[in-house]
C-alpha cells in the first residue's frame, strides 16, 4: 500500500488471456496515464498482484489455467490485497456472469466488447470511488471486509 | 204285539212310582195284547232281558197263543204252536207249575219261540190255586230268578186272569196277527208309520221309533231332536196330505237323534180308509241321505267336467292362436306320419290352400314327402326327446329353394307310447345368407386387423423414429445454442481488439491521422459495431429460444421507463431533429413486469420509428384498457409506413427495407423479431398499424400483471 503512495501514476494490472486485447488496453491506459502491469491467467494474476500491490485489477473472468472468479476469489480473501479493487471483464453477456463476478468479490462488471475510453472511465470512476473509501479507512485506523463495503 | 205309540214325553220318576204307573194302567186297561205288551216293556226297561213273550191260552180251544214278545224273530212267532194238550210240552208242564220253572236245556222236538239255551217259564194267574192262564217266557236272567220279574209275572197273571175272560179271544187270535204283521214291518228297514191325517202318530215301527219317540232313559238331546222330527214331520204331512188321495212323494229332512247329524228321506205317504177308525196315513221314509250325497257330487264332478271342457276349449282355441302366430311351420304327425294339425304357415307349405297350378301340387307333394321322410327318421330314434335336421324343400307356390332347419319332439303317452311328433321349421335362407355375409365381414375384419396392425406396427416405428429425431433434435437444440453463444463470445473477443485498436487510432493514440485515414476508420468502427449488434441480437434470439431468458418480475412506472429511454436514445433523437413527445393516456396502473424486457422492446420500437421517419414526429402514448386488465404502449411515427403486405413480414428474421447501417446506427434486423419474441414472453403482443408514406404504428400491449411462466 505503500507503493501506491509512492507511484506518481495508479498500476493497473491488467489481467486478459487474449494478447491483443491485453496489449490494447495497456496501450491506451499507458496513454490515458496509467502504469500498466499484465498477466495472462489466474495464477500469474495472484502472483504480479501480490509483487505488486496494484491500485486496481481488471480481470478477465475466461482464463486459463485458474478463472478470474477464482482468482477474485483468492485476492479478495488475502489479508495482503483485499482492499485492491477488481474490474470483472467479460465476452459472456449471459445472465448469471455478472453475479458470479459480484459473488467473487468483483468491485465493478464490464461487458466486453467495451472500448478503450468507456474502460479507462469506469477505472477512474471506481479509483476515485475507491481512494475516498481508502481514505476513511485510514482515518479510522482499520481495514474492514471489501466484501461488506461492496455489498 | 203291536205297539200303541206312546207318548212323547217320558216317564221319570224312582222304581216304585214306575210299577205305580204301571199298575195304574193295567187296572185302566181292557185289552190283554196291551196289557202284556206293556208287561214285556217294563221288563225289558227293568231287567236284563233278551228275549220275551207273554203265552196266553184260548178258553175254548187250548192253543196258547202268543200276544207280546221282546226279541223273538218273525219267523219264530210264525212258526210258533202249542196245544194245552201237549202235556210232555216243558211249557205247558210249567202252566201247571205253581212256581216259576227254569229250563236249561230242551228237546229239540218242542217248540219254543225263545232262541236261547235256557229260560224260565213263569205261570200267569190270579192265583196259586188256579191253573195257569198263560205263561212268561224270559231268557237273559241267568238261573236266579230276580224279584222284580217275579213281582211282574205275579201282577200280569192277574192282568190276564182278569182279562181273559171278557175278552174274546178271536181278538186275541186277530191280534196274534197284528203282531206278527208288526214285526214284519219292523223287519223293514225303512221307517214306516201310522198317522191320523194330523199327523199324530198311531203306529210306527221300530226304525220310526228311533226318529219319533225317545226312550225314558233317553238324553235332553235326543227328545228334543224326536220332539222336532215330529214337528216336521206333521208339517210336511199337513201340507200335502190335504185333498191328496194317491201316493204323494215329498223330501224330508230330519234329525238323527242319536248323532245329531241331517238325514234326508223320502216321504212316501198314502191313504188308507178304515171304516171304523176313519182315515189313517201310511207314511214310509226312505233315507236317501247318501243318495243325495252321490248325486250332489256327480252334479258337482259334472260341473267340473263341464268346466274343465270349457277350458280345455279356450287352451285349444288359444294354442291354435299361438301356434297360427308362429311365422315358423309347425306340424304335428302321429305315429303312422299322418300330418294332424298344423299352423298356417306349414299350411301354405304342405297343403298350398286354394292353388290349383300342377307345379305347386307337386311342390307340395315333394315337400310333403321330404318331411314323411325326416319324420319317419325321429320315429325310428325313439330313444330320444329332440331330433335336429336340415332338409331341402321349396317354395310350391315359387319352387325357390327353401332350406330349412327342422326340429322335432317326441310326446309320448303316459304309458310312454310315442304319440306324436310336433315339428318345427326354420327357414335357413336368411340365415345362410347372413353366415355367408358374416364370413365376408370375419375376413373383411380379419383383413383390416391385418392392415391395422400393419399400420401400428409402422406408426410405432416412425413414433420411435420422430422420438429419436426429437431427441436427437433437442439435443442438437441444445447443442446449436450453446454453439451460438460460444460462438458469439469467440466473436467478440476479436471484435473488441478491433473496435479497441481503431477507437485508439482515432483518438490518435499512435499520432494524428489523416482525414482519409480517419474516414477509413470510422467506416471499420461502425461495420464492427454494427457487427457487434448483430452478435448481441443473435445472442438474444438464442436465449429466447433456449428458454434461458427467465422473467425477472419488479413492478414500476411507464412515465419512468418513457423518461428512460428517452434519455437513453438522447443523441440520436436530437441528431434526427424530430419531435419526439411521450403521453399516458387516463389513469395507468404500475406495471408488475420485467422491467428490463419491457424497456428493450419500447427502445427498439422507438429507435426503428426514429430510423425510418425522415421527417414530422414520433409519438408514444401510454393507456390502460381495464377490461383486459392490459397496458398499451404506441409508438406512432410519421415515416416511410410499411405496405400491407409486408405487415407480417417485418416480424421475421433479418427483414429489413436496408439492412445498410449508413444511417448512423446500425439496425440488424432484428429487432421486431426479438420485440415479438420478448413481448410473447411478457404474455403480450405488437401490433402493427402502418399506411406507406404516413407513417406507421407499433402497438405493444402487455398484461399489468405477468404471469409466472
Amino acid at each position: 500500500m505503500s507503493a501506491t503512495r509512492i507511484r506518481e501514476q495508479p498500476l493497473v494490472l491488467v489481467v486478459e488471456d487474449y494478447q491483443d486485447a491485453r496489449e490494447m488496453y495497456a496501450a491506451y491506459l499507458q496513454f490515458s496515464g496509467f502504469e500498466v502491469a499484465e498477466a495472462g491467467n489466474g495464477i500469474e494474476a495472484i502472483e504480479k498482484t501480490l509483487e505488486l500491490l496494484p491500485d486496481i485489477v481488471l480481470m478477465d473472468l475466461a482464463l486459463p489455467r485458474m478463472d478470474g472468479w477464482e482468482a477474485t476469489r483468492r485476492l479478495k480473501n488475502d489479508e495482503r490485497t483485499r482492499h485492491i479493487p477488481i474490474v470483472a471483464l467479460t465476452g459472456h453477456a449471459l445472465a448469471g456472469h455478472a453475479e458470479g463476478a459480484r459473488e467473487a468479490g468483483c468491485d465493478a462488471f464490464v461487458t466486453k466488447p467495451c472500448l478503450p475510453d468507456a474502460l479507462v472511465a469506469e477505472i477512474k470512476r471506481l479509483l476515485e470511488q475507491h481512494r475516498g473509501k481508502s481514505d476513511n479507512e485510514q482515518d479510522s485506523g482499520r481495514a474492514p471486509k471489501a466484501s461488506k463495503k461492496r455489498s | 204285539m203291536p205297539r200303541v205309540a206312546a207318548p212323547v214325553a217320558p216317564i221319570h220318576g224312582v222304581e216304585s212310582d214306575a210299577k205305580l204307573a204301571f199298575v195304574e194302567f193295567l187296572l185302566t186297561s181292557i185289552d190283554l195284547q196291551e196289557s202284556a205288551r206293556r208287561a214285556v216293556d217294563w221288563l225289558v226297561a227293568h231287567a236284563p232281558v233278551t228275549e220275551a213273550a207273554v203265552l196266553v191260552s184260548e178258553a175254548m180251544s187250548n192253543d196258547m197263543l202268543l200276544v207280546a214278545e221282546h226279541g223273538i224273530s218273525s219267523g219264530a212267532i210264525m212258526d210258533f204252536a202249542l196245544n194245552r194238550e201237549d202235556g210232555s210240552h216243558p211249557l205247558i208242564l210249567a202252566l201247571r207249575s205253581a212256581e216259576p220253572v227254569y229250563i236249561d236245556s230242551i228237546a229239540p222236538h218242542h217248540r219254543v219261540p225263545v232262541e236261547a239255551e235256557s229260560f224260565h217259564v213263569i205261570p200267569l194267574r190270579a192265583d196259586a190255586s188256579e191253573a195257569g192262564q198263560g205263561i212268561l217266557l224270559v231268557a237273559g236272567l241267568g238261573p236266579v230268578i230276580d224279584s222284580e220279574t217275579i213281582w211282574l209275572g205275579r201282577t200280569l197273571g192277574k192282568q190276564v186272569s182278569r182279562l181273559l175272560g171278557r175278552q174274546l179271544l178271536a181278538e186275541t187270535r186277530f191280534g196274534q196277527e197284528r203282531m206278527l204283521l208288526y214285526s214284519i214291518i219292523n223287519a223293514v228297514t225303512d221307517p214306516i208309520l201310522l198317522t191320523d191325517t194330523e199327523g199324530k202318530l198311531i203306529i210306527a215301527n221300530t226304525h220310526a221309533e228311533k226318529l219319533f219317540a225317545a226312550p225314558e232313559e233317553a238324553s235332553e238331546g235326543w227328545r228334543r231332536a224326536a220332539a222336532l222330527n215330529n214337528m216336521l214331520f206333521s208339517a210336511a204331512l199337513s201340507t200335502s196330505a190335504v185333498g191328496m188321495t194317491e201316493l204323494a212323494r215329498r223330501e224330508l229332512l230330519l234329525v238323527d237323534p242319536l248323532e245329531g247329524s241331517d238325514l234326508l228321506f223320502e216321504l212316501l205317504s198314502s191313504r188308507a180308509k178304515d171304516e171304523r177308525q176313519g182315515t189313517y196315513v201310511v207314511s214310509i221314509l226312505r233315507n236317501v241321505t247318501d243318495l243325495a250325497r252321490a248325486k250332489e257330487e256327480i252334479e258337482e264332478s259334472y260341473r267340473t267336467l263341464r268346466i274343465a271342457q270349457a277350458e280345455v276349449r279356450d287352451e285349444r282355441h288359444r294354442l291354435d292362436l299361438i301356434i297360427d302366430s308362429v311365422a315358423d311351420p309347425i306340424l304335428v304327425t302321429d305315429q303312422e306320419g299322418d300330418i294332424v294339425l298344423m299352423n298356417t304357415p306349414a299350411e301354405r307349405l304342405f297343403n298350398a290352400p286354394g292353388v290349383e297350378d300342377e307345379g305347386t301340387l307337386r311342390r307340395v307333394r315333394a315337400t310333403g314327402a321330404n318331411l314323411t321322410s325326416f319324420v319317419s327318421n325321429v320315429l325310428t330314434r325313439s330313444g330320444e326327446q329332440r331330433y335336429r335336421g336340415e332338409i331341402q324343400l321349396a317354395d310350391p307356390l315359387n319352387g325357390r329353394p327353401l332350406p330349412v332347419e327342422a326340429v322335432a319332439g317326441t310326446i309320448l303317452s303316459e304309458q310312454g307310447e310315442l304319440m306324436w311328433v310336433v315339428t318345427i321349421l326354420h327357414d335357413l335362407t336368411e340365415a345362410i345368407e347372413k353366415a355367408r355375409l358374416y364370413e365376408q365381414l370375419k375376413q373383411a375384419s380379419v383383413e383390416l386387423e391385418r392392415k391395422v396392425q400393419e399400420a401400428t406396427a409402422e406408426l410405432a416405428e416412425q413414433n420411435e423414429l420422430l422420438r429419436r429425431q426429437h431427441i436427437e433434435l433437442e439435443q442438437a437444440s441444445a447443442l446449436k445454442s450453446q454453439f451460438l453463444a460460444n460462438m458469439s463470445h469467440e466473436f467478440r473477443t476479436p471484435l473488441n481488439a478491433i473496435l479497441g485498436y481503431t477507437h485508439m487510432l482515432l483518438n490518435n493514440v499512435t499520432g494524428q491521422v489523416t482525414d482519409p485515414q480517419r474516414k477509413s476508420l470510422t467506416r471499420i468502427d461502425s461495420n464492427s459495431r454494427h457487427l457487434l449488434a448483430l452478435i448481441n441480437d443473435i445472442l438474444d434470439i438464442t436465449r429466447i429460444e433456449a428458454g434461458r431468458m427467465p422473467l425477472n418480475a419488479t413492478s414500476f412506472g411507464i412515465g419512468e421507463l418513457f423518461d428512460e429511454v428517452l434519455a437513453e436514445l438522447e443523441p440520436i433523437i436530437k441528431r434526427s431533429n424530430l419531435a419526439v413527445t411521450t403521453k399516458v393516456r387516463g389513469q395507468v396502473p404500475t406495471l408488475r413486469s420485467d422491467r428490463q424486457k419491457v424497456k428493450q422492446v419500447v427502445l427498439n420500437l422507438l429507435s426503428n420509428a426514429l430510423k425510418f421517419t425522415p421527417a414530422g414526429s414520433v409519438t408514444m402514448t401510454a393507456s390502460y384498457d381495464a377490461k383486459a386488465k392490459q397496458v398499451a404502449i404506441a409508438v406512432k411515427d410519421t415515416g416511410v409506413g410499411i405496405p400491407a403486405e409486408d405487415h407480417a413480414k417485418v416480424f421475421e428474421d433479418f427483414r429489413q427495407l436496408d439492412s445498410s447501417p449508413a444511417r448512423g446506427y446500425g439496425g440488424t434486423g432484428l429487432g421486431l423479431s426479438i420485440c415479438r419474441r420478448l413481448a410473447n414472453i411478457l404474455g403480450g403482443s405488437i401490433e402493427l398499424d402502418s399506411t406507406p408514406g404516413k407513417g406507421s404504428t407499433f402497438i405493444l400491449r402487455l398484461p399489468a400483471k405477468a404471469r409466472r411462466r
